[in-house]
């Protein structure tokens, strides 16, 4: 086979690394056979946000982006969101109030949802669901994943005001 | 009578699910996080018609190109007639389908299959397959197939069904199923007033997150190992096996973590291709459906039409229901009897009356095959069902509600369909135990303000409101047919490996599953190590379907655990010097009962395996069910229509459940709430779209399914009740949540408009028509 030429510069998770890749490898692709496979492949036309992952702080779909597309820039997965000993106050909540069915929405979820703490300060309802809209579940009906960002919000909010 | 539930520890607390924190944190967990850097990857070429004859196939070109490593196609396979439906054995499935066929009988059908080192590799091979079709008729409604002189989509000789259950594949009849009980015709001549309507039900898709996704490999020894995100992975075992002719014992499956499956995943249509490019490569082979792929190719829900016969008198009896059901069961009949019997079994008894025809018809069509979807004919029939309650109710002037509550059936009765329709076999005679529907339709109709509700004449203007309700009931396993097995042995610090043949498809199975082996043994749920579907490794259990997981596979369990107990008890009264009936197992120790004397299950389990009188404590367990308990429903709903566009907004939805002991409150509620919303959305929006025999609608871009933002507000009401013959109490709670949102719907639209609809989804174009042809 002909030597690949083509590589992609990006931070990911905070760490600067250089990947082979394909002019025509997607984003998902690459961060899955690289081992951030938090990422889920479920209809790779943007539809359904299981691949959500943060570039630049905004939540994108990993499934439609060329993984050159990344040069340069920051991405962040689900890789980088809590751990077994310290989940994120958010995954704490989704683990506490039963939101977590097959789970397989759920990273892209956590992604979308770490967009919105980060980019806004208040969290009306109307702003919630603009940015959730994107993320697909079909087992939970939305209820609980809903109360346990809303608890996350709303304390946020309170500790915003405070200050 | 005080309620047993308030006394336990473990079940009936919404302890925290076994799987969540993994899943929460994105760890490896689903079939494609294993998938080695050297596996193959599959594409299959799918039939672009919906009926043809391969004349001639050439994959030379194919297998030439680059990266490619086999192709598969009917020509070098074997050639074996099976079912990919995971049922029962043998199974009330026709027998109708190879590994591939000479034929194709729908858009999306098998033709060959190529596996290569990339996926663009794959893809670009099959372009180089040359196939060279002779189109044949397409068949593509129930009367086109039952029409005389109708195309045979099944003319290949091997078909046949492996029980004694009518099929004629030569017109195109997969199955034929009826029952009557009293005189029918005689309960029509009584009534004061009677109905006689048609209802028709959509195709639909399950529309799991996660697509259909298997992986195979072949281990040192030289077995295949295939990981599959399925629900039933010993049905898979021995479906592979049969599609390939090889032992049961060359296979095993691994059902990792599943990104949902809601009945998709019964059936087996990626695993027997995976294990066969493993044995013909040696290398790992990986499949993934795209989701176009899974629209198409992956098994829908029968689109069913249901004629209802019914009489009433003018004080609330029901004098006769005659129930005939047309099940459109596509190019293939997995499903397709049981599917139609559950049209009748789940929703006949649930309305007391004593004469009861029942038929249900199934046939072959040219297009997607249905399958187990979550309700499983009950959905569609529960459609017509409560739409007709309704429509009784309003002709002897009686409120919906009161007509319900007069009518359903209570604890203690029986109804002549339990013992007349089957799984592929007469049914069970079976009594009410637990029924806490009265209790349903109280709550729910506080809940949606029932008493707020006025007759739709008295409303005008462009947006006008309605309230309308649902009874639902559905079963729990199906009887002496399901079976499911369990271990569950101690290690040194008191934990336990609870090893269940049950699949967990992201239901919270192992959770629940756990807190009842911890009740029964005296311990917490933290304690338990779950291991589920791992056929070289965990009991047998015929899968996760048929509301049966929790009824009972969680007794099965629920007597591992009680097997452990004993040996716990004989070792910790050995230990404490005492005779085995003096002591008890409280807290994860063995004490007398005042607590005074005790031995933990750590020291316990070290005593067993290092001290005297070595054994290991391991306890096993298996359960069928001699019922099937129904939990109870009802369902509410207030919406909003816009006359002038016909658009229908739901303000609100109350999903009551009688589940018996909720074994995980919160796990239930989830159920409930999830399996609403897919109900809601599949009333309101979802639907397949076809020109000539082909979806043109396989994407979430066409197809829509709720999101965050559609979602109104759903409230799940749990009712407990106690089903004695349930493990501490419960029967299922998955399926039956589903049912609701559509009869709701279209006797809300009816409350607030006048305008009744016979067909689904309510799209803004269906629903327009139908108001403006009201007559005030
Ligand atoms: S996989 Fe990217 S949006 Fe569905
Ligand atoms: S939890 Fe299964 S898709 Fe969301």
């Amino acid at each position: 086979m002909k030597k690949n030429p083509h590589t992609v510069t990006f931070t990911i998770n905070g760490e600067l690394k250089t990947f082979l890749t394909e002019p025509d490898e997607k984003l998902l692709a690459l961060l899955r056979r690289e081992g951030y496979q938090g990422a889920k492949y479920g209809c790779g036309q943007g539809t359904c946000g299981s691949c959500t992952v943060l570039m630049d702080g905004r939540a994108v779909y990993s499934c439609l982006l060329y993984a050159m597309q990344a040069e340069g820039r920051e991405i962040r997965t689900i890789e980088s969101i809590g751990t077994h000993d310290q989940p994120s106050e958010f995954q704490q909540e989704l683990i506490a109030g039963g939101a977590v069915q097959c789970g397989y929405c759920i990273p892209g979820m956590i992604m979308s949802a770490t967009a919105l703490m980060e980019n806004e300060t208040t969290f009306d309802d109307e702003t919630v669901r603009e940015y959730m809209d994107g993320n697909l579940c079909r087992c939970t009906g939305y209820e609980k994943i809903w109360t346990a960002l809303r608890r996350v919000l709303d304390r946020q909010e309170a500790a915003g005001k405070k200050k | 009578m005080t309620n047993p539930a308030a006394h336990f520890k473990q079940v009936n607390h919404s302890v925290t699910k076994v799987d969540a924190k993994q899943l929460a944190l994105g760890k490896n967990s689903y079939v494609g996080d294993f998938v080695p850097s050297d596996a193959l990857i599959v594409k299959m070429l799918w039939s672009p018609h919906p009926h043809a004859r391969i004349k001639a196939i050439d994959v030379s070109k194919a297998e030439k190109m680059p990266g490619v490593k086999a192709v598969l196609w009917h020509g070098n396979v074997p050639r074996n007639i099976h079912c990919t439906a995971g049922q029962g054995f043998p199974e009330p499935s026709p027998y109708d389908t190879f590994i591939f066929d000479t034929k194709v009988r729908f858009v999306g059908d098998r033709v060959a299959a190529v596996a290569a080192e990339t996926a663009e590799q794959a893809e670009a091979a099959l372009a180089r397959i040359h196939v060279e079709y002779e189109l044949l008729p397409p068949v593509f409604s129930i009367d086109e197939a039952m029409a005389d002189g109708a195309p045979v989509i099944h003319d290949e000789p091997e078909a046949h069904v492996p029980i004694p259950i009518p099929y004629e594949p030569k017109k195109n009849l997969v199955a034929r199923v009826g029952c009557e009980a009293g005189d029918f015709e005689q309960g029509m001549k009584d009534a004061d007033f009677t109905f006689d309507d048609t209802y028709e039900t959509p195709y639909a898709q399950h529309c799991p997150i996660e697509p259909y996704t298997s992986l195979a490999h072949i281990d040192s020894a030289g077995r295949i190992i295939i990981t599959t995100s399925t629900q039933v992975p010993f049905h898979c075992r021995r479906i592979v096996a049969q599609a390939l002719g090889i032992p049961v014992q060359k296979i095993r499956v691994i059902k990792p973590r599943i990104g949902g499956g809601f009945g998709s995943k019964q059936e087996i249509l990626l695993e027997d291709i995976v294990a066969l490019f493993a044995l013909r490569t040696g290398r790992p082979v990986f499949w993934q459906f795209t989701r176009e792929e899974n629209f198409r190719t992956g098994r829908t829900r029968h689109p069913i039409r249901v004629r209802l016969r019914t009489g009433v008198k003018k004080d609330g009896t029901i004098t006769a229901i005659g129930m005939d059901c047309w099940n459109n069961t596509g190019a293939y009949g997995g499903h397709g009897l049981t599917v139609v019997s559950c049209c009748g079994s789940k929703v006949l008894p649930l309305y007391r009356c004593d004469n009861i025809h029942f038929l249900g018809l199934v046939y072959y069509t040219n297009l997607p095959v249905g399958g187990a979807y979550r309700g499983f004919g009950a959905t569609q029939a529960f459609f017509a069902m409560e739409s007709t309650i309704d429509k009784m109710a309003e002709a002897i002037g009686m409120d919906p509600l009161e007509f319900r509550r007069k009518n359903h059936i209570k604890t203690g009765e029986g109804s002549p369909v339990f013992a007349a329709l089957g799984e592929g076999k007469e049914g069970t005679p079976m009594t009410v135990g637990s029924c806490a529907l009265g209790e349903c339709i109280e709550k729910g109709a506080a809940a949606i303000g029932w008493q707020n509700r006025t007759d739709w004449r008295t409303k005008t203007g462009r947006y006008r409101r309605g309230i309308g309700m649902a009874c639902l009931m559905q079963g729990s396993s199906i009887p002496h047919i399901d079976m499911g097995g369990a271990s569950i042995k101690i290690n040194e610090d008191g934990s336990f490996n609870l090893l269940v043949g049950a699949t967990d498809l992201g239901t919270g199975s192992d959770t629940v599953l756990a807190q009842i082996a911890a009740e029964e043994l005296a311990t917490t749920t933290d304690k338990m190590i779950v291991y589920s579907s791992d056929t070289d490794m965990t009991p047998f259990d015929v899968g996760a379907y048929a509301s049966s997981t929790t009824y009972l596979s969680g007794e099965a369990a629920r007597k591992a655990a009680a097997d452990a107990k004993r040996q716990i008890l004989k070792t910790g009264a050995e230990m404490l010097n005492l005779p085995v009936d003096q002591v008890v197992c409280q807290d994860a120790h063995v004490q007398t009962p005042d607590g005074s004397q005790k031995v933990s299950y750590g020291d316990i389990a070290c005593y067993a395996l290092y001290q005297k009188n070595q054994y290991q404590i391991i306890g096993t367990g298996s359960h069928i069910t001699e019922k099937s308990p129904p939990p109870f429903a009802a369902h509410y709903a207030e919406i909003e229509v816009d006359t002038w566009t016909g658009l229908i907004k739901v303000l609100k939805y109350v999903s009551t459940i009688d589940c018996g002991t909720a074994i995980n409150p919160a796990l239930c509620e989830g159920q409930t709430e999830g399996g609403t919303l897919n109900g809601i959305s599949y009333a309101l929006t979802e639907q397949y779209l076809f020109q000539n025999g082909r979806m043109t609608n396989a994407s979430f871009a066409d197809y829509h399914i709720f999101s965050m933002r559609d979602k109104p507000p759903i409230q799940a009401i749990l009712v407990p009740s106690y089903e004695d013959t349930g493990p501490f109490g419960a029967k299922s709670v998955s399926e039956i949540c589903i049912n609701g949102p559509a009869p709701v719907f279209a006797n809300a639209l009816y409350n607030a408009t006048g305008a009744r609809l016979y067909e689904f989804p309510f799209t803004p174009e269906r629903v327009l028509k139908a108001i403006q042809a009201v007559k005030r």
